[in-house]
């Protein structure tokens, strides 16, 4: 993989980094908030690899995927925020690890 | 000369690497910031450069969304649940153990690896052909969605609007309505006398 002509693989590579540290937010992070953001970047980087192969396989239709996906990340975005509003009222935390009244 | 005319024609590619390295930093600062306010400004440095990006790869349209959607209304949402939170530090909370560090990084850097094949397998670049200048405009992109993706286009609308009454009744302070005098309600009340008097303290 060399560096430069910048083709499929480079942004793929990038899809991946981007993925893996948002996993890495959602499983090391302990406030909601910050967790919520961690999806963010995941569904950016799923957005990011779809893209790409968009471009590089000259396929208008992935672009029309991004749009979907975008929208279905806005509406996660404020229905966990309206989740995470009713808990802070009702708890007083965004802790994750206090939120554990539904663990069995 | 000669090296500014290599740099022009390599110009794409060190934007590539440009706005690719700030995406990294941005996510980064996400993952290590712990005031979440910082958090959300490193996002909106990733969603920003990641827009670039989408530029790079001639989705025009699809990145003035993303500048617009993203950084204009998710980050701006959250920035608003922040302030309306104001978290004090003790609430923010203390730092993972090592050994649960040492797990997650496992967990990503298995996703990393279990990912790799497919990235080195991909094809090579194959767009050497001069690519449509109509590609990735609003226009061509507004006739995909209102054509051959109607269907889905239309099912969206459907699920933003369960999201936003989800919303709203969620953030409701109390979802007990308030009592209104029909004939239901009447009956209803004669129905459960017992129930309701249970209750009402």
């Amino acid at each position: 993989m060399s560096l430069f002509p910048v083709g499929l693989q480079h942004y793929l590579a990038l899809s991946v980094i981007l993925f893996a540290l948002g996993i890495l937010t959602v499983i090391l992070r302990r406030n909601l908030l910050i967790i919520l953001m961690g999806i963010e970047l995941m569904l950016n980087a799923g957005n990011v690899a779809i893209l790409a192969f968009s471009k590089f396989n000259a396929a208008m239709s992935g672009q029309v995927y991004v749009l979907l996906t975008m929208t279905v990340a806005a509406a996660e975005a404020a229905v966990g925020l309206a989740i995470l509003i009713a808990l802070f009222r009702t708890r007083k935390t965004v802790n994750a690890d206090e939120a554990t009244y539904l663990r069995w | 000369m000669i090296i500014l005319q290599t740099l022009s024609a390599r110009l794409p590619d060190i934007l590539f690497y440009l706005f690719a390295g700030l995406s990294l930093i941005g996510a980064v600062q996400v993952l290590c910031r712990r005031n979440p306010m910082n958090a959300a400004v490193s996002m909106v440095v990733t969603v920003l450069s990641i827009a670039v990006l989408y530029i790079l790869l001639s989705a025009y349209f699809i990145a003035a969304a993303q500048m617009i959607v993203y950084a204009g209304a998710i980050v701006v949402l959250f920035i608003f649940v922040i302030m309306l939170l104001n978290l004090s530090a003790k609430e923010i909370g203390r730092r993972r153990y090592t050994l649960f560090k040492a797990f997650a990084a496992f967990v990503a850097a298995a996703v990393g690896v279990s990912l790799l094949p497919g990235v080195r397998g991909a094809p090579r670049a194959i767009s050497e052909q001069p690519i449509d200048p109509s590609f990735g405009s609003a226009k061509t992109v507004g006739r995909l969605l209102f054509g051959e993706f109607l269907l889905p286009f239309e099912l969206t609308s459907i699920l933003i609007l369960a999201a936003m009454v989800a919303g709203v009744v969620l953030a409701k302070r109390d979802i007990t309505p308030n009592r209104t005098f029909s004939p239901v309600d009447a009956i209803l009340d004669l129905l459960l006398k017992s129930d309701r008097k249970d209750k009402s303290p």
